[in-house]
């Protein structure tokens, strides 16, 4: 089985590629990336023509998701879970274990695997718990998680809880050559809070997190990576003051990586107040931050300081948002709206280019999960993400693929969208809004 | 100021964030014909005849509810009280569905008091009923906001250009948020004073002067209201004991003695005597905290004529 895509822009930042390329795809690996291969040296092949508007990427990965399997499947499946990454643009995500029970051991993380295989969607790499259960007390089994297939470590949706703890887990995961992935927020601090403290969340009469919960977490994380000499990476950073601490630790050569989410980069806390006072789908953890944070993360996004954007896809069933802001759950999906947010929001807005997007969103994750892809290069598996960055998109919850549809963002009009998804060379997802990207279905 | 509006512009009175000085005035005015009306021999008018006012109570509340109930019966509304240890919530009824089967019963009006901050905005947007606001949270209290404005203006003539202190707990009260709005849409200054661990984020973002001082803060003022410090806040680790708070902030004579001559002492009640207000105080020739009382009654009449009364033709004077 052979597939040539061509004329496509193909921009892949591991190679430093970012032109007119052909690609040839046969018995789902990459045989050939070319600036003009002809179909005839190439055999019996579906040739595709994609043109130079569409935008050919190394396969797109969310490293912070969550696919509720097993435990709470009203919410999401690993299958459902695996269904909106495809047509998210994402080859693959990396699925947190704060599941019931917490992905803690490698019957959980086998069990995790098996769903995806079954699924045959994206590829799901799971993240195992640092502590038994989360519960901050005990080392999970690590090195038996990564031989079952985990590829990092993390208890989020809480701190790794003490300082001694993260310390011999940075320890430890250092021996297995993992990451320990920290959601950073000093619970006392944070205290019974609901939405970032400050004005606004002062004149809706919401309990406060401090931006100090997070930052005091991160510079503790950052002084124990530097003291281990292992690779702390901060999960959904959202303040200028953690931005600052991971942009010194780097220059000092810490190991520390950190990623954003897009509603970070999009929204602020005074989206609370209006249009809709109190939506339940602007509350999640970190809260949305003020303005100054927002603009603070952009700046990081764009001179590097941000590694990653991920998703921290939260899907929650609507009984657990059509209630009081203070008793909804913490969390917004974010599978199926991320890629064109950060086309509308960071390229067309001209703050980054489409190959640092890329590196965002493919080239780094690979590189901090240690995971294959991240780059177009022959003989390793055909995962592609194919952009349409000049599409109108009008983002409609009640499409899709997620069982949930915990989103602010319906009914808003972007600039950008996936054109295609593709999983080891199988076509997985086609946007049939996009024109000239039919031929690709019927490959 | 401006002129009194000729009507409210919602079907709902979720805070005083969303009121126009103009609006505000125009409640102030109309509660000061209802307040005749609760001198009259037949304390009774036809404003409301027909119409039917649920008063949904999520927190215990004894001023409040009966203020509000007082306020319909002399407007002449069927009311009828749902108070949440009677109610179906300790089932595990979410607040829409609560608010969905009362609404299929028709109600004109739903009072609510809830905990949670913004769970009036949640009932406004589920019913067709008008929603008003009898506390939310730490978020809004604006019928205790503009009682306490009508006082205000009752003795003082006029909001505009006067000094209120407010001191206590501005960090968890409503009514400390609905007076700082109101207050300062009416031109005046508003200073807050308490522990800085008792204070908001932002609280001069808000409009308020913020100090620690209460001398400062109550040095020249027109108003002096006190809030009600709680006594688990001292189990939250926001100051010591109520021994000292009194010491540092509470209303002694001497501190009133830094007012104008003719300040007034104000209290939202429920008082906690020698914690934030000294007995004396509380008691003295300048406290107006039961006419606050008196006119929680005539301001929630105005607010519930307002919102559900008939045409221009049912006047309550």
């Amino acid at each position: 089985m052979r597939l040539l895509l061509k004329g496509a822009r193909v921009i892949d930042p591991a190679s430093g590629v970012d032109g007119a390329r052909d690609i040839l795809i046969e018995d789902g690996r990459i045989a050939l990336v070319d600036v003009s291969i002809s179909p005839s040296e190439a055999g019996h092949t579906t040739v595709v023509a994609l043109g130079p508007s569409l935008v050919v990427c190394p396969g797109f990965i969310d490293m912070h998701v969550h696919l509720r399997e097993p435990g709470y499947e009203h919410k999401e499946t690993v299958a459902t879970g695996a269904a909106a990454a495809v047509a998210g643009g994402f080859t693959a995500v990396a699925c947190m274990p704060n599941t019931n029970p917490v992905n803690d051991s490698a019957s959980v993380t086998r069990f995790i695997l098996k769903q995806a295989a079954e699924a045959g969607l994206a590829r799901v790499y799971p993240i195992g718990a640092v502590s038994k259960g989360s519960d901050g007390k005990e080392l999970a089994e690590m090195a038996d998680m990564r031989d079952a297939g985990c590829v990092a470590y993390s208890d989020d949706g809480r701190p790794v809880a003490t300082a001694l703890l993260m310390r011999r887990a940075l320890e430890y995961a250092g021996m297995l050559g993992l990451p320990v992935i920290d959601h950073c927020e000093d619970m006392t601090l944070a205290g019974e809070g609901v939405a970032h403290e400050g004005v606004h969340a002062s004149q809706l009469g919401l309990r406060g997190i401090p931006s100090a919960s997070e930052d005091v977490m991160v510079e503790r994380d950052v002084v124990l990576a530097a003291m281990t000499g292992s690779h702390a990476h901060i999960a959904h950073l959202s303040t200028s003051g953690a931005l600052r601490s991971v942009r010194a630790a780097k220059e000092r050569g810490v190991h520390v990586t950190c990623e954003v989410t897009p509603h970070h980069f999009t929204l602020s806390d005074e989206r609370l107040l209006a249009p809709l006072a109190y939506d339940t789908n602007l509350k999640m953890n970190p809260p949305l931050r003020h303005a100054v944070d927002r603009d603070a993360l952009v700046e990081g996004l764009k001179d590097g300081t941000v590694d990653v954007i991920a998703t921290d896809h939260a899907p929650h069933h609507a009984d657990d948002k059509r209630v009081e802001f203070d008793r909804a759950s913490f969390g917004i999906v974010g599978l199926e709206t991320a890629v064109s947010l950060s086309l509308d929001r960071l390229v067309h807005a001209g703050i980054i280019s489409l190959p640092r997007m890329v590196e965002l969103l493919s080239t780094n994750p690979a590189r901090i999960l240690r995971v294959p892809g991240g780059r177009l290069q022959a003989g390793d598996a055909a995962d592609l993400t194919i952009l349409a960055p000049d599409l109108n998109v009008t983002v409609s919850a009640p499409a899709f693929r997620s069982k949930s549809r915990n989103t602010p963002f319906d009914g808003w009009q972007l600039r950008g969208g996936v054109a295609a998804t593709v999983v080891g060379g199988r076509v997985l997802f086609v946007n049939s809004e996009v024109p000239g990207i039919a031929g690709l279905g019927r490959a | 100021m401006s002129e009194p509006a000729a009507r409210l512009r919602g079907k709902d009175l979720l805070g005083i964030a969303d009121l126009t000085s103009s609006e505000i005035s125009l409640i102030l005015d109309t509660a000061e014909a209802m307040k005749e009306v609760s001198a009259r021999p037949i304390k009774k008018v036809p404003a409301l005849r027909g119409k039917t006012v649920i008063n949904l109570f999520y927190e215990p509340s004894t001023r409040t509810r009966t203020s509000f109930e007082v306020a319909e019966k002399r407007l002449s509304a069927d009311t009828l009280n749902i108070a949440i240890a009677t109610s179906s919530v300790v089932k595990g009824e979410t607040l829409i569905d609560t608010a969905l089967n009362l609404e299929a019963m028709s109600p004109d009006v739903i009072v609510m008091r809830h905990a949670s901050s913004g769970a009036c905005h949640l009932l406004a947007r589920t019913c067709k009923a008008g929603i008003v606001n009898a506390g939310d949270g730490m978020h809004e209290h604006p019928t205790q906001a503009l009682l306490d404005a009508f006082t205000i203006r009752e003795r003082k003539g006029r909001l505009q250009g006067l000094k209120v202190a407010i001191i206590g707990d501005m960090l968890h009260s409503r009514v400390f948020r609905s007076n700082v709005y109101l207050l300062t849409k009416m031109g005046a200054e508003v200073w807050a004073c308490g522990p800085p661990t008792l204070m908001p984020a932002g609280v001069s973002e808000l409009g308020a002067h913020a100090t620690s001082s209460v001398e400062e803060a109550v040095r020249d003022a027109d108003a002096v209201m006190m809030l009600r410090i709680q006594l688990e806040r001292m189990q939250g680790g926001f100051f010591p004991s109520l021994r000292e708070y009194f010491q540092v902030f509470g209303m002694t004579p001497e501190r009133v003695r830094l007012a104008k001559p003719d300040a007034i002492i104000m209290h939202p009640g429920p008082m906690n005597r020698g914690v934030e207000i000294a007995s004396e105080v509380a008691d003295g020739p300048a406290s107006v905290i039961l006419d606050q009382v008196a006119n929680g009654v005539a301001v929630r009449m105005a607010v519930l004529y307002l919102l559900a009364g008939g045409g221009d033709d049912e006047t309550a004077a």
